[in-house]
């Protein structure tokens, strides 16, 4: 399980008012068990022997589990634990393990961490537009580690590598930060965490640094501190923690790289993520396919079938706990619930000859999809658990591929009514169904932005290409141009679509890429073997 | 517990009681890397080539007795033209000469569809391929279609010739 923790500013109150949501366990019996019970408090070790800390809490680094604390707000909401967090933290005095370095080394030079000096004139910004030509140059250092320890997820100093190396490849990936390269960084000690060498760093030629720590706590999880800071006005921007048990250790890079992210862009976040596909291997005419499950960044990669049956279309369900898919398992095409919990799946619509193209509602209350009876293909609605279907379009011709609007008002479907594949949008019960495509060739597979404000498709005339569009059909711009790139899906900040890319011919294989909306960061998302049907998850909670 | 008895509804629906808790262990293993998929559900290879004698009523017996198994079709197109027409009434008359023998139509779409619609368009081709067949006085208990999209091509190339040979009905006789 993870757990956000919040930074304190004296000096922005505002940062202390921000408040995340608790990060649900993972975990069996998330937060109940011995392992879900981590509370941390916040307590600086500097302040001791730091003058220049103000009182209580400016400029805390270290987030430390005493067990005095722990007693006391093991029975408080995560919110009052938080706010609280500041009392008694006063209160506990070193009861975990003090990074030993800290004290003596603490901030030598009281200039650079004058903590909150100037902080927020908020000059530092990534516009996500522009900031792809000029991408802004970002420093982060491997995060030291209070002391080396072993834990299940390696020793904590190796950790503290990896974790620079989550949140450079997912800064770098959204084209909009060039990390520095490992030879214009240099070591940071444990206590310089708080107190950044912006001399050092300045010179590098870096406008942001991103700088963190990773401690073992003695109940077995981890703690990850990430800070922000803005080279030239040499002020921390904000900061977060996490604690999380050694197997999601990745999520803290994640997380940290989306703070940073969501700090420099204004934009929402994105990288802690999940990505469901169908990974392909075999000769064209035979393929297998499964269906796999990894982090947005390919890694913890798993199968969850194992390739019997042709799967297609999978699709998370916005609690991320099942997908919904496509299998011909029993040589019946068929729409199938998942449950990755339990890998238990179970049939959505029985007794019928084809049903597919399926997607959640955002409520995930209901699962749109289609039917084909007799040759013609509509689409329908049925609730998640089953049950009768409702039927929402009625054209003679194909009617399929349908998405909600976030809101749930709304469904952008394609349909050939008009004598070849265009988009249309219709209110979620079927009525008012509008053409909003236009453009010469052909639409297909709409998926409409968690943002609400684009539509993504492919565009068929010639090769496929993958567009977006306004939901009233203006603005349209391609993205992508290759052969067949098929099958958009959105980033969960709706800045990003995943989609796949097939090659010609009998050596053709389909690979997973990503695009971003202005379409010049564009690159493939590396899997084990080929792979296709790409369904981005939404924001881990 | 609902769970649970859709679990059950949706084997006992796809009459694979056994199959359906056996096949989908927890965790799956890695990828047998290997060329022959452990199922073809393309299949339909019951050829009845049983100690090298074609048995008469069998799918072999049928690709051996009719002008073709497979029907093509134009591009986004599903209507039957005069060469299906030939073709279909050749497998008509062997299915009048096996009236118990039941059928199943595969429907199959060219790569320059996208996924969802060729499997809609693959099921247009099927059904037309079956009303034709039902028109000519099979009965349409015998048959039953599935549609492949573009899952399942017979030609590999990415060119006319390749696309023309994948856009295809092919009728496969059950045992």
């Amino acid at each position: 399980m993870t757990r956000s923790i919040l930074g304190f500013f004296p000096s922005c109150p505002q940062h202390a008012l921000v408040e995340r949501l608790p990060l649900h366990g993972t975990h069996p019996g998330g937060g109940r068990g011995p392992v879900g019970k981590v509370d941390v408090t916040m307590r600086g070790p500097q302040s001791a022997t730091s003058p220049n800390w103000a009182p209580a809490f400016a400029g805390v680094a270290h987030l430390v589990g005493g067990r005095k604390a722990r007693s006391v707000l093991a029975s408080v909401g995560l919110l009052a634990f938080v706010s609280g967090g500041v009392a008694s933290a006063q209160d506990a005095p070193a009861l975990a393990p003090a990074p030993q370095q800290a004290p003596q080394q603490a901030p030598a030079d009281p200039a650079a961490p004058a903590a909150p000096a100037g902080d927020q004139s908020g000059g530092l910004v990534v516009d996500v537009t522009g900031g792809i030509s000029a991408p802004m140059p970002i420093a982060i250092p491997v995060m030291p580690t209070a002391a080396v320890v072993s834990t299940p997820a390696g020793s904590t100093d190796v950790l503290g590598r990896q974790l620079a190396d989550i949140v450079t490849n997912d800064l770098r990936n959204s084209g909009l930060f060039t990390p520095l390269s490992p030879g214009q960084l240099r070591p940071v000690s444990f206590p310089e965490v708080t107190a950044p060498g912006f001399e050092y760093w300045g010179s590098t030629g870096a406008q942001a640094l991103v700088q963190g720590f990773i401690r073992a706590n003695g109940d077995g999880n981890l703690t990850v501190g990430c800070y922000l800071y803005d080279v030239s006005s040499k002020a921390e921007l904000t900061r977060t923690g996490f604690v999380v048990s050694p197997s999601d250790w990745r999520r803290a890079g994640h997380k940290c790289a989306d703070m940073v992210y969501t700090r420099l862009t204004g934009e929402g976040a994105y990288f802690d993520s999940r990505v469901v596909y169908v990974s392909e291997t075999g000769p064209k005419g035979r393929r297998i396919k499964r269906l796999a499950i990894m982090d947005q960044d390919g890694a913890n990669h798993r199968f969850l079938t194992n390739g019997q049956s042709i799967v297609l279309t999978p699709r998370f369900a916005p609690n991320q706990q099942s997908i919904v898919y496509m299998s011909y398992l029993n040589n019946r095409p068929a729409i199938y619930v998942y449950d990755i919990g339990s890998g238990k799946q179970r049939l959505v619509v029985a007794n019928a000859n084809l049903t597919f193209a399926p997607r959640f509602s955002p409520d995930g209350r209901n699962i749109l999809f289609s039917m084909a009876q007799g040759g013609n293909t509509d689409v329908y609605r049925v609730s998640s658990q089953g049950g009768t279907p409702q039927r929402l379009t009625n054209s003679p011709g194909i009617d399929t591929g349908g998405s909600y609007s976030p809101d749930g008002s709304k469904i952008v479907f394609e349909s050939d009514r008009s004598g070849g594949q265009q988009i249309y949008v219709m209110n979620a019960d079927g009525s008012n169904q509008q053409r909003i495509s236009f453009g010469g060739g052909r639409y297909a597979t709409p998926v409409w932005s968690p943002r609400g404000d684009l539509i993504a498709f492919t565009k068929l005339g010639g090769g496929f290409r993958i567009g977006i569009m306004s939901p009233s059909g203006g603005g349209e711009k391609l993205l992508t141009n290759d052969w067949q790139d098929e099958g958009p899906s959105w980033s969960p900040n709706g800045r990003v679509i995943n989609f796949y890319r097939s090659g010609r011919g009998s050596g053709g294989k389909a690979d997973l890429w990503s695009v971003d909306l202005t379409g010049v960061n564009e690159r493939k998302i590396p899997t084990p073997l080929d792979g296709s049907d790409p369904a981005w998850g939404p924001l881990r909670p | 517990m609902s769970k649970l008895s859709n679990i059950l509804l949706a084997c006992t629906a796809l009459i694979a009681v056994a199959g359906c808790a056996k096949k989908r262990p927890a965790v799956l293993p890695p990828a047998p890397v290997d060329n022959n998929a452990p199922v073809d559900p393309n299949a339909g290879m019951n050829n009845g080539n049983v100690g090298g004698a074609i048995v008469p009523g069998s799918d072999a017996d049928f690709q051996r007795s009719v002008s073709s198994n497979t029907v093509n079709f134009g591009l986004d197109m599903y209507d039957i033209d005069p060469t299906a027409r030939a073709i279909l009434d050749s497998q008509a008359q062997w299915l009048a000469k096996f009236p118990n023998q039941r059928i199943t139509i595969e429907g199959h779409a060219d790569e320059r569809g996208t996924r969802e619609y060729n499997l809609a368009l693959g099921d247009r081709r099927a059904n037309a391929t079956k009303n034709y067949l039902a028109a000519k006085g099979v009965s349409s208990s015998r048959m039953t279609t599935i549609s492949y999209g573009k899952e399942r091509p017979v030609a590999m190339g990415s060119d006319d010739q390749s696309w023309a040979a994948n856009r295809r009905a092919v009728t496969v006789v059950l045992n």
